[in-house]
């Protein structure tokens, strides 16, 4: 299934290397053309039987973390957060240092050290180190130095019914599906974007829509999933184990309405499952490459993931599945019946 | 050349974002002096390109902008008060009686203005005070001012330019116009040096205001990569170590992901074989500068960001060492040499 | 021009969602400008052709409005904005869906203090039984807009969506009132201005004109205790000096004074401290376009009882022509 390998990878924006080269390895056989970017995009090219069409699929292979930025005396490692993360998370998790992975601790004053006033309030980020043991500034600088990348640690783990628990979730389980996708072939020129820089601001989606031109484009994204206690019913975004997740709209993109609701009755049709994102929260490299040039028809499903952006991100294997189904099924479908994508263009 | 009166002069110019006509003239006169050709674009972003000796080399693109905060005209009271917003970001805290120049029909000199400290409520006292509770007194009555000045009229800083100890100037808009005068070094080092690759110079506009014209030039230049120049935060007693950098330390090379890897590593190595002092700028994410709307021009451009520490930003004092100017303009110079 | 307005504020229109307003834009139009035509995004592009400069006009045609969100067991609907909907303007009134449906807007009882007030403490009633009921006429993201018909008195018109079907009425006119003229002149009614110059932005890179200017409405400054800002109903139209997403070129900002001068008509300059308008994303489009905007100023924008001048609307129609033609 490739996520427990991907995810285990690491691959902060702006430093996908390892993902990149570890998705290259499996799909250089399943593709025509592999290239990369400037910014690191991954860009594979599957030449179809009949290239009237481009049809752009795009998963994003960088994760939330942190960089260094500066060291402490006593030998801990200033940072700062790469992306969206919740600060309040971070007190006590483990993490890999820099290209040598070596292991440390976010560290924080322990509970009975604090004062009464600082119990109440949260830990600024400011106020957080990450401890790989050194003893001095000096030691330390040997080992890591400003700028150095830094990721969560968290090994994949399947536990529950039929769930899985790991970091990078978002969007390693895109860039599975599209390895997935790679390995049939289609009526339509294919190219295969795994994007870098999402976190950051959908940075390489937008650059890569851009060298593709695509005339139709599907987003294969981890989404966030909220049916947990505390919450109500009418927030919760999508539901865990209710299927592939597609948006109507969110922050950065109102996907095209035909495109959207073609793929949802192409799911029911093939006794797929498939849920509707309730929120319009959040947003992904869709918002980019629909804007791209002068538009592309674009829209994107999802897998649902609970406590996204962390380092005990969740989803269920049925989800991904149908999301992978579904996928194959929609460009298998479009491939038979060129003529919807013309249509959808033409709004 | 002596830095210390360029870059004087150069601060004295106004170039507020959006109406750069002034400036981008006189810049471009500097240019010619060293390019083979020189542009004005329709917004006003000047482009001196420099032939390179190889006939198929690449095109690296150096970019610095010459656009300042300022003020805007956006109401004139019946006793000729003018009340003003904001272009760029601005700290309203500094601009209780600092001295301007509202650009009219003709330039008007006034002051800025607040209610006094005796009549503040305590509680007013304790609060920063607000732009909207500002004014610019040109001593003028409204029938005068309404002469010489329109809503939309733009404001600067009255620039008096500071020689301070140890090769250090203290001037308005030295954001960014330090750059700019690196950018003169740069081709004035260039005229001596060999460099394979076409050069073009592009001093921009808009930059203050969401790096408009960084976007307009990276579209229309397109080059194969390109080099930023910019300021970033100097070293201040009660500054966060991590964000700021010391004066006369040299520059500051950005690293993460906005900027391209292997170029970043490439200049600094190149620093360290030709002994340039450098500091590591780390930047997470979003840059906010023309590095980050360069990166994603059309199909993506290799960027890399140098800044140049400056004391104060966004202030009427911003201060620069120009051995930090030079240090740059020798960085930049040597790294496109070799490229 | 009343009526005109009036048809257009009837249409449907909210972001993402353009296709009824579109259609009654071409009927208005279609004996008018014999090329047409719609892009990817919905935007409608209609082409007055010529050899001289290439002139963008742009009015965006969406309007705010809510998107169902979420239906519960006694079939009320929760709801998410499209564009800026202020939950405050929102309380008691009523929506329309595409299909007709018709809902109120109201907010939890258990609510302590108004100021508390979010759109996620809100629901829409459409009258149904129970969740069954309801399904058979709104699916979770049908999307609804304010209902709030166009009233006339004296001079003022009140409705929902006078921004921007007043900039849109302004460019029909502008294209039956066209003299002749060399330049090729791109009318284009935007779709997804309020979900941050969407439409605007892939339209200005088709065409990459040489020149843009927009229609839209600014707010304004001569109601009762209002933030301070230099523009009244009823003065004229105003030439945009600046907004959150642009600073107007001055060539362009010239070209309209200069317009405003020649024919004689009142005008005034709006410095707008929030909000950001099409002219911010065709500016920076396609290697840059010198922008600019004549603006329709408009009490109480984003709520059903927007308020403009009919007679600025006429006389934004007399400059827009003097200065594209």
């Amino acid at each position: 299934m490739y996520i427990k390998e991907l995810t285990e990878l690491n691959g902060v924006s702006g430093n996908e290397d390892e993902v990149r080269e570890y998705i290259k390895k499996c799909i250089k056989e399943l593709v025509d053309e592999i290239s990369i970017d400037s910014m690191g995009n991954l860009i594979a090219f599957k030449k179809g039987k009949n290239s009237k069409y481009k049809v752009m699929l795009s998963a994003h292979m960088d994760e939330v973390g942190f960089m260094v930025t500066g060291f402490g005396e006593s030998g801990v490692v200033k940072f700062a957060t790469v992306g969206g993360i919740d600060e309040r998370i971070l007190p006590g998790k483990r993490v890999l240092v820099g290209e040598k992975n070596i292991p440390g601790v976010i560290g924080s004053k322990p509970v009975h050290m604090q004062e009464r006033e600082e119990r109440n309030v949260n830990i600024k980020l400011k106020k957080m180190y990450i401890d790989i043991g050194t003893d001095k500034r000096e030691e330390t600088e040997k080992l890591v130095s400003l700028g150095d990348y830094v990721a969560f640690y968290s090994p994949y783990t399947q536990f529950g019914e039929g769930l899985v628990k790991a970091k990078a979730l978002d969007d390693r389980v895109g860039c599975a599906i599209l390895i997935e996708a790679l390995k049939e072939r289609y009526e339509f020129d294919l190219y295969a974007c795994f994007t870098v820089q999402e976190e950051v601001g959908l940075r390489g989606s937008e650059i890569a829509a851009y060298t593709v031109n695509p005339d139709i484009a599907l987003v294969v994204e981890g989404t966030t999933c909220s049916d947990v206690p505390g919450v109500e019913k009418s927030e919760y975004s999508t539901v865990l184990g209710d299927g592939a997740a597609l948006t109507i709209m969110d922050r950065t993109s109102y996907p095209s309405k035909n495109f959207v609701n073609y793929i949802f009755e192409l799911a029911q049709k093939s006794k797929l499952s498939i849920q509707f994102k309730q929120t319009n929260s959040g947003g992904n490299d869709a918002g980019k490459i629909q804007m791209s040039r002068g538009g592309v028809v674009t829209a994107s499903i999802s897998v649902p993931c609970r406590y996204i952006h962390s380092p005990v991100s969740v989803m269920s294997e049925k989800d991904f599945n149908s999301c992978r189904d579904i996928v194959i099924a929609v460009l298998k479908d479009l491939g038979k019946n060129q003529q919807l994508i013309e249509n959808m263009k033409r709004i | 050349m002596e830095y210390m009166t360029v870059l004087k002069e150069l601060s004295e110019l106004t170039g507020v974002s959006g109406r750069e006509y002034g400036i981008s003239s006189y810049i471009a006169n500097i240019f010619r002096e060293y390019c083979d050709k020189v542009e004005i674009d329709k917004f006003y972003n000047v482009s001196g390109y420099k032939k390179g000796s190889d006939m198929a080399g690449k095109k690296i693109m150096i970019m610095a902008h010459h656009d300042e905060i300022g003020l805007l005209v956006k109401s004139i009271d019946e006793k000729g008060f003018i009340k003003f917003t904001n272009i760029g970001g601005i700290d309203s805290k500094i601009l209780l009686a600092q001295e301007v120049v509202v650009h009219g029909s003709k330039d008007v000199y006034g002051v800025i203005g607040a209610k006094p400290p005796h009549l503040l409520k305590p509680e007013e006292a304790k609060k920063a005070v607000k732009m909207e509770d500002l004014y610019i007194d040109t001593g003028l009555s409204n029938e005068s001012i309404s002469k010489l000045v329109s809503i939309g009229d733009v404001i600067t800083f009255k620039t008096y330019p500071f020689e301070l100890r140890r090769d250090k100037l203290s001037s308005k808009c030295l954001d960014n116009r330090a750059g700019v005068a690196v950018l003169l070094d740069i081709m004035k080092r260039l005229s001596k040096l060999n460099h394979n690759h076409d050069v073009v110079f592009v001093a921009t506009s808009q930059e203050e205001l969401g790096l408009s014209g960084a976007k307009i030039a990276a579209y229309n230049i397109n080059p194969d990569m390109a080099i930023v120049i910019d300021a970033c935060h100097g070293e201040i007693p009660d500054g966060a170590k991590d964000e700021t950098y010391a004066l006369g330390n040299g520059p500051a090379i950005a690293i993460g992901p906005n900027l391209h890897r292997l170029y970043t590593k490439k200049i600094m190595d190149v620093a360290k074989e030709e002994n340039i002092a450098y500091q590591v700028d780390v930047e997470p994410g979003n840059t906010g500068t023309e590095a980050w709307a360069t990166q994603v021009s059309r199909s993506g451009i290799p960027t890399i960001l140098i800044s140049i520490p400056l004391k104060y930003m966004h202030t009427t004092i911003e201060t620069v060492q120009i051995s930090d100017i030079k240090s740059t303009g020798k960085l930049v110079s040597r790294f496109v040499s070799e490229l | 021009m009343f009526d005109l307005i009036k048809r257009l504020t009837d249409s449907f229109g909210v972001s993402g969602n353009e296709e009824g307003i579109r259609e009654t834009i071409i009927n208005e139009i279609k004996n008018d400008i014999q090329e047409i035509s719609v892009d990817t995004l919905g935007n409608l592009i209609a082409i007055k052709p010529g050899k001289g400069k290439k002139i963008m006009v742009a009015a965006h045609m969406d309007e705010i409005g809510v998107m169902a969100t979420y239906i519960d067991e006694k079939g009320f609907i929760r709801f998410a904005n499209i564009g800026g909907v202020s939950s405050f303007v929102s309380v008691g009134q009523k929506v329309r869906f595409k299909n007709g449906t018709i809902g109120a807007v109201f907010y939890e009882d258990k609510l302590e203090d108004m100021k508390n007030l979010k759109l996620s403490k809100m629901y829409i009633d459409i009258g149904a039984k129970d969740k069954n009921e309801a399904e058979k006429s709104v699916r979770i993201g049908d999307v609804a807009c304010f209902m709030g018909d166009a009233v006339r008195q004296s001079d003022m018109v009140f409705s929902k969506a006078i921004d921007d079907r007043s900039g849109c009425a302004v460019l029909i006119k502008a294209i039956k009132e066209l003299p002749q003229t060399d330049n090729e002149i791109y009318f284009v009614f935007t779709v997804q201005e309020e979900l941050g110059l969407r439409g605007a932005k892939t339209a200005a890179y088709q065409l990459k004109p040489d020149m843009a200017i927009a229609v839209d409405v600014t707010a304004t400054g001569d109601t009762p205790e209002a933030q301070l800002m230099e523009v009244k109903c009823g003065y004229g139209p105003a030439i945009k000096i600046k907004d959150r997403s642009i600073i107007c070129h001055p060539e362009v900002k010239k070209l309209l004074e200069q317009s405003a001068n020649n024919i004689n008509i009142p005008y005034q300059y709006e410095v707008l401290e929030f909000g950001g308008s099409d002219p911010g994303a065709i500016h920076i489009s396609a290697g840059g376009v010198p922008s600019g905007a004549i603006s329709i100023p408009c009490r109480y924008v984003h709520s059903p009882v927007e308020a403009a001048s009919l007679e600025d609307m006429e006389n934004a129609v007399k400059l827009l022509v003097e200065a594209i033609k």
